[in-house]
């Protein structure tokens, strides 16, 4: 291998061969969304990766605290918003557990299907953009075909391709419509086809290895130390899954393994992804054969908003939708920790409610911010066109770092 | 050198990871396209679509807010304005029912609320405009909307009866 080239760069002393200063973004891009980042380069070689966030800062949490129960959850869409899905599920399971409701049965499987259907959404595209910023176009290309269709099941469910604000404390907003859960089926063969096809192009193709084995290893105790969740930790050898370990909305029920990867490099995560698709499309089978009937709504006044039939011929309906409607529905007193196995890893909600129809403080704990601060460890001594590789394999969004 | 590193030395040296990518690229190129032309073809969307808004009215041409004001309240982005008063027939109705639909987020609350139906996201997702004015919908535009829209939003309420 040839030596990298040293550009010389004189300081303001004259001396030659300081470290300068590359930035990267925040209009890059490789740098999946708006992330700028401040590079010290001794020639091509990374000396220090520095980055720099916050220009997508929406204020969610602060928001959220000036919002009913009801009103806060479609601002969760707009964190992870590759798997939009994911979060809602997570602020309506620590909305339930405050609460101490449990969702129907048909619900949670409904819940799980979509889960694993935004997980999907979520690896295609880390995975396909992962080899784009690599300079391989095409499974960009054939990965976005799938999405598309995937975003279809969102849409036919809940009216919206990407911010659904379908899945609602107490269970989730409307019932299946007739004829999606065979598409749903009909979906899954061709996109196995598909993710073999893709593993065709990338799994053994010389440019795709020479650019991902050995770059950017992080070591189990570094993974952990660093708080890293989900494929990050996984692709280093931890088999840690939420779903496993602390199991919600019936995970415990579905047959379905854990890919662990061994050598915690860029390629050993972009396998970890590819595996997890193939697990998702088991779980999303196991839903489709078990999807049990029944309401999708807890049968509770005080919490879910009575059906359209019922407010048009009771009027206790209709008295319990317009309270719920003008004023939401209180939680009592309380604080809770809940955590899902996002897409991206460990995604958490710290909610605090003081028995008014508002939250008290929302804490978001996104996965990708944790992944992000690991970029700095992982970018050192490597070159700059690493570092697009590394942001890749990371599978970072912008919407829940800033918030 | 054992029979394995021998395989892959071969397999390297003649390029057939390279060419078994080139070979299926080469396949994909007789399947069906999956492109469409728009403006002149446009994807299918369900009768749960959640697009331009529009309000509604009863058979017999009146209109069906009874200014309830449910909508303004569930809002999570504050996009809905509404006054109330009194209509010539005594009923009580809206004089102003303003959306800016630039501060709209599409959660489709507001139609989830309306307890007479009037407010709806209809399927009309083509409403791109030059100005920021031109999305400060007033009570005449999105009872226009309703008008114009009325046939298809009836035709996927029906569709999707009975399912909360």
């Amino acid at each position: 291998m040839t030596e990298p080239v040293q550009v010389l760069v004189r300081d303001k002393d004259g001396k030659e061969g300081a470290p300068f200063t590359l930035n990267m973004g925040p209009q890059h891009p490789a740098a999946h969304g708006v992330l700028r980042l401040i590079l010290e380069m001794d020639g091509e070689v990374v000396e220090r990766a520095d980055p720099h966030i916050g220009l997508l800062h929406r204020g969610t949490e602060k928001l959220i605290e000036h919002k009913t129960y009801t009103q806060a959850l479609p601002y969760f869409d707009r964190l992870d918003y590759v798997a939009p899905m994911a979060s809602e599920q997570c602020f309506s399971l620590a909305i339930e557990r405050l609460l101490g409701i449990t969702p129907p049965e048909r619900a949670q499987v409904i819940r799980v299907l979509y889960a694993e259907i935004s997980r999907l959404l979520n690896h295609i595209l880390a995975v396909t953009t992962f080899a784009l910023d690599l300079g391989a176009i095409t499974p960009a290309l054939w990965g976005f075909e799938e999405r598309e269709k995937l975003m279809g099941f969102y849409e036919r469910v809940s009216g919206a391709r990407m911010h659904a604000n379908y899945i609602r404390a107490g269970g989730v907003a409307r019932d299946l419509p007739d004829g999606l859960l065979e598409d749903i089926e009909a979906f899954c063969d061709p996109f196995l086809k598909l993710l073999d096809d893709l593993e065709t192009l990338l799994t053994n193709n010389r440019i795709f290895k020479q650019r991902t084995v050995d770059i950017g290893i992080l070591t189990k105790e570094e993974a952990i130390a660093w708080g890293a969740s989900g494929a990050m930790l996984r692709a280093s050898g931890v088999a840690w899954d939420l779903r496993k370990s602390q199991p919600y909305d019936g995970y415990e029920m579905y047959d379905f393994d854990i890919p662990v990867g061994t050598t915690g490099d860029c390629y050993a995560r972009y396998l970890v992804r590819m595996a997890e698709m193939r697990q998702s499309v088991r779980i999303i089978r196991q839903c489709i054969t078990r999807m049990p009937t029944g309401r999708v709504m807890v049968d509770d006044f005080k919490v879910a908003m009575p059906e359209r039939e019922a407010i048009e011929k009771s009027m206790e309906a209709l008295i319990h939708h317009f309270k719920l409607a003008s004023e939401g529905y209180r939680v009592p007193q309380g604080a809770t920790y809940t955590a899902i196995e996002a897409p991206k890893g460990e995604f958490g909600v710290y909610l605090v409610a003081d028995g008014t129809n508002k939250p008290y403080r929302c804490k978001i704990r996104p996965p990708s911010f944790a992944h992000l601060q690991l970029l700095p460890l992982l970018a050192k001594d490597h070159m700059l066109a690493d570092v697009v590789a590394i942001i890749g394999s990371l599978d970072i969004v912008f919407g829940e770092i800033d918030r | 050198m054992n029979k394995a590193q021998i395989k892959q030395r071969m397999r390297y040296w003649l390029g057939l990871d390279l060419l078994a990518g080139l070979a299926l690229t080469f396949r994909y190129i007789f399947k069906p396209k999956v492109t469409i032309n728009y403006p002149y073809e446009k994807g299918s969307i369900s009768p749960r679509f959640r697009g331009e808004h529009a309000l509604r009215r009863y058979a017999d041409g009146t209109e069906r807010c009874i200014a309830c004001k449910l909508c303004e309240a569930v809002c999570p982005a504050l996009a809905i304005t509404i006054e109330a008063g009194v209509a010539q027939d005594g009923s009580r109705r809206t004089t102003r029912y303003d959306i800016d639909m630039t501060k709209c987020i599409n959660c489709g609350l507001c139609q989830e609320v309306c307890p007479v139906g009037a407010i709806v996201e209809g399927p009309n997702f083509e409403y791109a405009t030059w100005t920021h004015e031109e999305l400060l919908y007033d009570k005449e535009r999105l009872l226009d909307n309703g008008d114009r829209w009325e046939a298809v939003l009836t035709a996927n309420i029906e569709a999707d009866r009975g399912r909360g």
